[in-house]
């Protein structure tokens, strides 16, 4: 059982491997003739005169918030959907009590304006 | 070399399929930029790259010799050891979804044509795929300017938005197939693909997916025309064709995946490949093969289409399309096959 992970490890730790063999494969020729004005951060053509500040819209966060709630509805819908079958319909009706829950949560960020941007 | 080994048998050849495959993944993702190109020159009634080699055969090669021989600039204002890692973070999950995927039917018991038979397959996927967005947030905060940092921001919020979306879409392939396993997924689709019953889940997967790999018309990350070059502003060189790379796997993948969720992966309706597995077991594996890369390129001929047809949505738009639109309809559909299933089963 567990064998059937042990590729999916290695394919990882293959996986990982490439930007760094990659890069030390380019670093053999690349040119590195660097200068001040060539490693400035972009800001078309303009000298930068302030650094990006850590301020980020509120609507960022509203939208991460939202995305958990769904995010662990998932995980609960996911076992559900395999074992169907065997639930029938009381596991049915225990999706749709679930589900009418989350809904009102949804309704709510939707009715107090957490899914719009516009403003 | 004892093929038959404890060790071959579980390290030996995996390795031997993960090199093959991921071979295989580099050169579908090389061609599939030079498909794009071609074919958006095709749509745009111009010529696309055909100078390098016959129909411009040549161009991935020449572009990636010359990407890794480009200079590698790290911006004074970028901190330096997350500017450098952070494409380590979009390269990986993007190859790592692969490895679950059922390219063909079983030859043998040691001769398939998927690196591991986890039986969370499906969700493994899901996982991982999700990883991606840590390379763009990652790169585009490490860049320590203002429109990497603005795009990496917005790329983080549309693949959240419609993740859930695609989570719902491929829940209603789940409860049909009952299974995590692509394989058994597949199975179920034997006498019909799953994009007949659910065709509503296989649109929004189809633009879901299209967001989630940040290409037109959800191209909000790298919209040119505001954020110059978006999360990837800063880099340069080999660092810059691995977010490349890296979008273009992801492409691949899906492509992949749509294919066995959707289009009935390595089987053709009511071929009865188990009897004919049986019998001639290499040339039934190889004809899924055939069939699974033909199904998988028609998509990705949709998928650039999709790209050549769609002005860009505004971001607003694209938010309002996700949670508003999207989500109920899959959410809808979700209860709506367990429904019929449900009354099926009765």
């Amino acid at each position: 059982m567990l064998s059937s992970y042990l590729p999916i490890g290695i394919f990882l730790g293959i996986a990982v491997l490439i930007v760094p063999l990659t890069m030390a494969l380019g670093w053999l020729f690349r040119p590195r003739r660097y200068d001040a004005v060539k490693l400035e951060p972009y800001e078309c053509g303009v000298e930068m005169h302030e650094a990006p500040a850590g301020k980020i819209s509120v609507h960022f966060y509203l939208v991460a918030v939202v995305f958990l709630v769904f995010d662990v509805e998932t995980i609960f819908l996911l076992p559900w959907a395999v074992a169907f079958d065997k639930l029938g319909f009381f596991g049915f009706v225990e999706v749709l009590v679930f589900l009418a829950l989350l809904l009102a949560a949804y309704g709510y960020a939707w009715f107090k304006g957490a899914l719009r941007w516009e403003e | 070399m004892d093929w038959n080994s404890p060790f071959m048998l579980t390290v030996g050849l995996p390795l031997l399929k993960i090199v093959i495959l991921l071979g295989v993944v580099a050169f579908c993702v090389a061609y599939t930029v030079w498909l794009e190109r071609r074919l958006l020159g095709f749509f745009q009634s111009r010529v696309g790259p055909n100078r390098v080699g016959p129909a411009g055969l040549i161009q991935p090669i020449a572009d990636g010799l010359k990407l890794i021989l480009k200079e590698d600039i790290i911006p004074t204002n970028a901190r330096p050891f997350l500017f450098r890692i952070a494409p380590i973070f979009a390269v990986v999950p993007a190859f790592a979804g692969f490895a679950i995927v059922a390219f063909a039917p079983p030859a043998g018991p040691r001769a398939s044509f998927l690196i591991s038979d986890a039986n969370i397959g499906i969700l493994y996927l899901l996982a991982i795929t999700s990883l991606g967005v840590f390379g763009i947030v990652l790169g585009g905060w490490a860049s320590g300017s203002k429109y990497p940092l603005f795009g990496s921001l917005r790329s983080a919020s549309q693949m959240l938005s419609y993740e859930v979306p695609l989570t719902f879409s491929v829940l209603s392939v789940i409860l049909m197939a009952g299974s995590f396993r692509l394989d058994d997924i597949i199975q179920a689709q034997g006498k019909l693909p799953f994009l007949v019953p659910l065709i509503l889940a296989f649109g929004v997967y189809v633009i879901s997916a299209v967001a989630e790999t940040n290409r037109a018309p959800f191209d909000l990350p790298e919209a040119e025309s505001e954020l110059v070059g978006g999360f990837h502003t800063e880099y340069s060189g080999m660092r810059f064709a691995f977010y490349f790379l890296a979008e273009y796997a992801n492409v691949v993948l899906v492509c992949c995946v749509a294919t066995s969720l959707f289009l009935g992966g390595y089987k053709i309706p009511f071929l009865p490949y188990e009897t004919l597995l049986a019998a001639h077991p290499w040339t039934v594996s190889l004809i899924g093969l055939a069939v699974f890369a033909v199904k998988a390129v028609a998509f990705l001929y949709f998928y650039i289409w999709i790209r050549a047809t769609f002005p860009r949505y505004r971001y607003d738009q694209l938010l309002k399309i996700g949670w508003k639109v999207l989500l109920p309809i899959s959410l809808l559909n979700l209860l709506l096959v367990a429904g019929i299933k449900l009354a099926m089963l009765r």
